[in-house]
C-alpha cells in the first residue's frame, strides 16, 4: 500500500505491505531504533509510541490501520533545539532507567499518562504503568520520575 | 591508594547523574538489534518441539525452495567440524571423580534434550523469509520419555550416555563427621524442606547476535548481547571454532539487562558466526520473546532439606544441608559452579555455626540449561539459612531478631566452616538500623489495626551475607574454575587532558560510564564530563572477564585504581622535572601537582601535554605518553551483607499478599555513587519479591513443554507491586580492594525472598499455616489457609 503518515512532525510516504507492524515500520523502514521490541504478546510496552494523541503499543497495530496518522516516537519527544521533554529530564534526574531498553516505551507511556491524568496519585501512576515492564529499576525511580515531571508540567 | 584515603576524595559518595542516560532517554542507544550491516542476511532457528527425542532425520529440501532462503544448516553440517559449548567450571565429586561433562553441539546432532533446543538454522534474505522457512523444515523425532522432576531423574531415561543415572555430580563441602557428632549433642533440632523456584531471567532486551566476516582478513566480528565479550571470544575461539583470537572481534554494545542470563556463550552466537563465515555475508538473529523463554538460561530450581542442631539456648551447633539441583539438559557456562561454590560456601550466613556440611546432587533434566540468575547460588543459600533460622526461633519461642542476635558473628575476619573468610562487617548494627527504619517497635499496633479489618499482618527478617568480586584466581582455579577472575583497566590520558578509561567489565544497566568516571575525576581532578569509559569491544579493551557476581567496582574498579596509581606516579615524575624538584616532593591533589611546602605547582593538564609533547621532558629516564594498564586479581571475595525486614498484609479471603513496607540496611563497604547503589537495591529487591510472590518457570511434568512461555503466563513484577522502600546503609570498608567496595548488584535478589516468605508465614501462623513455597501467589496462600483449616 501507499502509506502516508506523519512521524515526529515529518510527512512520510512509503510503499509497504499493509500488514507491516507499525513497530517494524518505525524500526526497519524509518530506522528509528529508539522504539524497542521486547515481546511478542503486546505485554512489555517497550514499543510504545504516541499515535494521534494516545499511547499505543506499536507492535499491536499494522500500518494498514495507520493511514494518515500522526506518530511521535522517543526520537521526536525533545524540542527542536534538543531541549529535553520534562519527562525525559525527570527520568535522568530521578535515575528512572538503568539498561535503557524499556525506557523509550516507559517515557512515552508516562507522557500519555500525565496528558490524560495530570493529577494522578502515586497509586494511580502505578496502575497506569501496568502495560510497561521494567526488569532493572524495581519501578521505584520510574514512579518518582513521573511524579517529578508531573510537578514540572503542572507548574 | 587505600580505601580510607580514597573515600575522602571529591565526587566519592556523590549521586552524580548518569552520563549514559543522554542517549537512552532520547532513543539513541545502540543495541544489537539496532545494527544493520550492508548486505545483511537473517537467521532463524528450527527448535525442538520435544523435550527428549532421537533425531532420525532433518529434511530441509522443501524449505530450501522457499523464497529468499540462502542456506540451511543442520547438525550434520557441523558434526566433527567444531567443538561443543564448554562449561567454565569443573566440579570434582565427593569420590574424587570429575563431574560428567557431556558434549553440547550448537545444533543438535543425534538427539534433542529440551524443548527449544536448536535443530537447524535457516539463513534468508529477510527475517520474515527465514521465519517462514523454518516452518517447512521437516524434522523426524523418535520421542523418548522426558525427565522433568529432579527427584525422578535417577531412575529416568538417560539424557546423556556419559551420565546413565542423569547425575552430573555429587559434591560436598564441610566436615560430615563433625556435623554428625554435633547433632548427637543437640538439645533441639529444627528441620525444613524448601523449594527454590525456577526463575526465568527475562532481561527486557531479547538476546540478539549479528556476525560479519571479512574474507580479506579472515576476521569475524560478532555483535552480541553479552555481559562478557572477551569470555565469548575466548570460548568461541579456543573451544568451539578453534580459530585464533585475532580472527574474532566480539562487541557487546548497549545491552538491555543481563541478570546472569547473558554470561553464556549461546548456540545462536556460534550459529551466526558459523553462517557468516560459510556464506561470506553478515548474518543476524534476534530472539522473539517466546524464544527467550525457551532458550535463555533459567535460574535457581533447588530442592533442599536442611537441619539445624542447637543447644538449649538456641545457639547453633551444626547445620546439615542436602540439595537436589536441576542443571537442565546441558551444562551452561557457569552452570556447574552456581549450585556448588556460589551456593554452599555461603551457608554459614551471618552466624557462628561451628559445624556445617552440605551435599549437592546435580541432575540433568529435559529442561532449558540452568545458570546464573541475579545472585547465582547465594539467593539459594540465603533462602535456606534465613528460612531455617527464623523457624529455629519460632520453635524455641524466640523472636526473629533474638535468634539472629544470639548467633551473629561479631569478630572479623571470621573463618567459616565452608571455605569463606569474611573480612569485615557489622551485622548487629545492620539489624539495629533495620529495626529502626522498619519501625518494628510499633509493629504490634499495626498488626492489631490489620486484624480489626479482618486482615493478617506479618513481619519477616532476612540477615543475608553474600560473596562478590570472586578471586583470587589461584584459589578459584584449585576449585575448578577454568578462567582467571582478575580484571583489567587502562587509563589513557589524552594530550589535552581528557581521559579515556578502558575496562574489561561490561555495563548493561549498572552505570559504569558514570561510576568509573567518578573514580578518575576523584583521583586526577579531571571533570567527569572529560572522562570517557569504553567497554564491550574486544578490539578496544584489554582482556577482562566482564560483569557478573557484582564484581565490576570491586574488581574492575580495583584495576582502574591500580592504573591510576601508575598514572599518578608518572605524572609526579614529569611534574618534578618541570618544577625542578625531586619526585618525592611532589603532591598530587585536586588536579594540581605541587612541590611540597611551596607554592610551585603545575596542573595535571599541563603535565599531560608535556607527556605527549616532550620538548622539556626527562627522556633519558622516562618514556613519553601517559597511558597505563593494570590488572587486579583480588586477594579474597568481598562480603556484602545486611538485614532486610519485610512487612506484609494478607487478605485471608483472597490470599492476596500486599507488601506494606520493605526495609533494607546493607553494608556495601565504600559507596562511590549512592544513587546507583539505591537503584541496584530497588531492582534486586523487586526481583526477589517477584521470586517470592509472583514468578515461577513451570514445565509440564508429562510433556516437558514450558507452560510459562510468555509474559501472559509468567508473572513479571509491575509497578503495582512496588513496595514502600526504606533504605539505609552501614559501611565497613572491604579490605580486598583499593576502593573498599563490596558490590551491590545482587544483594536485593539475595536478601529479599526469605524476608518476604518469613513475613507471609508470620502472618499466617495464627491460622495454622506452617509452611508455604514460593511463589506465594494468592492461590497458594488461599490454599494454604484453606488446608490448615481442614
Amino acid at each position: 500500500m501507499k502509506l502516508e503518515i506523519t512521524v515526529n512532525g515529518r510527512a512520510v510516504s512509503a510503499d509497504v505491505p499493509p500488514n507491516t507492524l507499525l513497530s517494524a515500520f518505525i524500526r526497519d523502514h524509518l530506522r528509528l531504533t529508539g522504539t524497542h521490541r521486547g515481546c511478542d504478546t503486546s505485554q512489555c510496552g517497550a514499543c510504545t509510541v504516541i499515535a494521534n494523541g494516545r499511547s499505543m503499543k506499536s507492535c499491536s497495530v499494522v500500518v494498514g490501520q495507520m493511514q494518515g496518522a500522526a506518530i511521535t516516537t522517543i526520537e521526536g519527544l525533545a524540542g527542536k533545539d534538543g531541549e529535553l521533554h520534562p519527562m525525559q529530564a525527570a527520568f535522568k534526574e530521578c535515575h528512572g532507567l538503568q539498561c535503557g531498553f524499556c525506557t523509550p516505551g516507559m517515557i512515552m507511556s508516562s507522557v500519555d499518562l500525565l496528558t490524560h491524568h495530570p493529577h494522578a496519585t502515586k497509586a494511580e501512576i502505578c496502575e497506569l504503568l501496568e502495560g510497561n515492564i521494567c526488569r532493572c529499576t524495581g519501578y521505584e525511580n520510574i514512579v518518582k520520575a513521573v511524579q517529578t515531571a508531573q510537578k514540572k508540567m503542572s507548574a | 591508594m587505600g580505601a580510607n584515603e580514597f573515600v575522602n576524595k571529591p565526587h566519592i559518595g556523590e549521586s552524580v547523574r548518569r552520563v549514559e542516560d543522554a542517549r537512552f532517554i532520547t532513543g539513541q542507544g545502540n543495541y544489537v538489534d539496532d545494527i544493520v550491516e550492508a548486505g545483511q542476511k537473517y537467521a532463524a532457528f528450527v527448535r525442538s518441539t520435544y523435550p527428549h527425542a532421537r533425531l532420525t532425520g532433518v529434511d530441509t529440501s522443501a524449505a530450501e525452495e522457499m523464497p529468499g532462503v540462502i542456506r540451511i544448516f543442520t547438525g550434520k553440517d557441523i558434526a566433527g567440524k567444531c567443538g561443543g559449548l564448554p562449561a567454565g567450571w569443573m566440579i570434582v565429586q565427593v569420590d574424587g571423580a570429575p563431574m560428567k561433562e557431556p558434549q553440547r553441539p550448537f545444533l543438535a546432532i543425534d538427539k534433542v534434550r529440551y524443548v527449544g533446543e536448536p535443530v537447524a538454522m535457516v539463513v534468508a534474505d529477510t527475517k520474515e523469509q527465514a521465519q517462514n522457512a523454518i516452518e517447512s523444515v521437516m524434522v523426524d523425532y523418535d520421542p523418548l520419555d522426558p525427565v522433568i522432576d529432579v527427584h525422578k531423574a535417577a531412575n529416568g531415561p538417560a539424557l546423556h550416555a556419559e551420565a546413565p543415572d542423569n547425575r552430573c555430580y555429587k559434591w560436598g563441602i564441610g566436615d560430615k563427621a563433625g556435623v554428625d557428632a554435633a547433632f548427637t549433642k543437640a538439645a533441639h533440632i529444627t528441620k525444613i524442606d524448601l523449594i527454590n523456584n525456577r526463575m526465568i531471567p527475562n532481561a527486557m532486551e531479547p538476546r540478539a547476535a549479528n556476525a560479519t566476516f571479512s574474507r580479506a582478513t579472515g576476521e569475524s566480528t560478532l555483535y552480541t548481547t553479552s555481559q562478557n565479550p572477551h569470555l565469548v571470544r575466548l570460548l568461541m575461539c579456543a573451544n568451539i571454532l578453534q580459530i585464533p583470537e585475532t580472527k574474532l572481534r566480539v562487541v557487546a554494545p548497549d545491552v538491555g539487562g543481563g541478570f546472569g542470563s547473558k554470561i553464556n556463550v549461546y548456540p545462536e552466537d556460534v550459529g551466526v558466526v558459523w553462517a557468516s563465515r560459510a556464506l561470506n555475508c553478515p548474518v543476524k538473529w534476534t530472539a522473539e520473546r517466546s524464544e527467550s523463554f525457551l532458550s535463555d538460561t533459567h535460574g535457581r530450581d533447588h530442592h533442599t532439606h536442611a537441619e539445624m542442631a542447637m543447644d538449649k539456648d538456641g545457639h547453633f551447633l551444626a547445620l546439615r544441608v542436602h540439595s537436589d539441583v536441576n542443571l537442565g539438559a546441558y551444562l551452561a557456562t557457569f552452570g556447574p559452579a552456581v549450585p556448588t561454590y556460589m551456593y554452599a560456601t555461603l551457608l554459614a550466613g551471618q552466624y557462628k555455626t561451628p559445624q556445617l556440611y552440605a551435599e549437592v546432587d546435580a541432575w540433568f533434566t529435559n529442561t532449558a540449561p540452568v545458570d546464573a540468575y541475579r545472585g547465582a547460588g547465594r539467593p539459594e543459600a540465603s533462602y535456606v539459612v534465613e528460612r531455617i533460622v527464623t523457624r529455629c526461633g519460632w520453635e524455641l519461642g524466640l523472636s526473629q531478631d533474638e535468634i539472629r542476635r544470639r548467633n551473629f558473628i561479631t569478630e572479623y575476619p571470621y573463618q567459616t566452616p565452608v571455605a569463606m573468610q569474611y573480612d569485615t562487617g557489622d551485622w548487629p548494627k545492620c539489624l539495629d538500623e533495620a529495626n529502626k527504619l522498619a519501625e518494628v517497635d510499633s509493629f504490634d499496633q499495626r498488626r492489631k489495626a490489620s486484624e480489626a479489618k479482618g486482615l493478617r499482618r506479618g513481619i519477616g527478617y532476612s540477615s543475608y551475607v553474600e560473596a562478590c568480586g570472586m578471586g583470587p584466581s589461584r584459589i578459584v582455579g584449585q576449585l575448578g574454575a577454568r578462567a582467571g577472575l582478575y580484571e583489567s583497566g587502562e587509563v589513557r590520558v589524552n594530550p589535552t587532558g581528557s581521559v579515556t578509561v578502558f575496562t574489561g567489565t561490561h555495563s548493561h544497566g549498572q552505570g559504569h560510564e558514570t561510576a568509573f568516571a567518578q573514580l578518575v575525576a576523584a583521583r586526577l581532578g579531571v571533570a567527569i564530563e572529560n572522562v570517557e569509559v569504553v567497554h564491550g569491544d574486544t578490539n578496544r579493551i584489554p582482556f577482562g572477564m566482564g560483569t557478573y557476581g557484582s564484581r565490576s567496582l570491586a574488581v574492575g574498579g580495583g584495576a582502574i585504581m591500580k592504573a591510576l596509581d601508575k598514572i599518578e606516579e608518572k605524572a609526579k615524575k614529569i611534574a618534578a622535572h618541570l618544577l625542578e624538584a625531586s619526585d618525592a616532593d611532589i603532591e598530587f591533589e585536586n588536579g594540581q601537582l605541587t612541590v611540597k611546602g611551596t607554592d610551585k605547582k603545575i596542573s595535571f593538564g599541563e603535565v599531560a601535554l608535556a607527556a605527549y609533547v616532550p620538548h622539556n621532558y626527562p627522556l633519558e629516564k622516562l618514556e613519553p605518553g601517559l597511558d597505563e594498564t593494570a590488572f587486579f586479581d583480588p586477594p579474597n571475595f568481598t562480603f556484602p551483607g545486611g538485614t532486610y525486614i519485610c512487612e506484609v498484609e494478607i487478605d485471608p479471603a483472597t490470599g492476596v499478599v500486599t507488601i506494606d513496607r520493605f526495609t533494607c540496611v546493607d553494608d556495601f563497604g565504600v559507596i562511590v555513587n549512592p544513587m546507583l547503589v539505591d537503584g541496584q537495591v530497588h531492582g534486586g529487591v523487586m526481583q526477589g519479591i517477584g521470586q517470592a510472590l509472583l514468578e515461577e518457570g513451570v514445565y509440564d511434568q508429562e510433556t516437558g513443554q514450558l507452560l510459562t512461555g510468555s509474559f501472559m503466563d509468567y508473572t513479571m513484577p509491575r509497578a503495582i507491586n512496588l513496595p514502600n522502600f526504606r533504605i539505609g546503609t552501614v559501611c565497613t570498608p572491604c579490605t580486598s580492594n583499593p576502593i573498599g567496595s563490596k558490590g551491590a548488584g545482587e544483594a536485593g535478589a539475595i536478601g529479599a525472598p526469605p524476608a518476604v516468605i518469613n513475613a507471609v508465614l508470620d502472618a499466617l501462623k495464627p491460622l495454622g499455616v506452617n509452611d508455604i513455597d514460593m511463589p506465594a501467589t494468592p492461590f497458594h496462600v488461599w490454599t494454604a489457609i484453606h488446608n490448615a483449616k481442614a
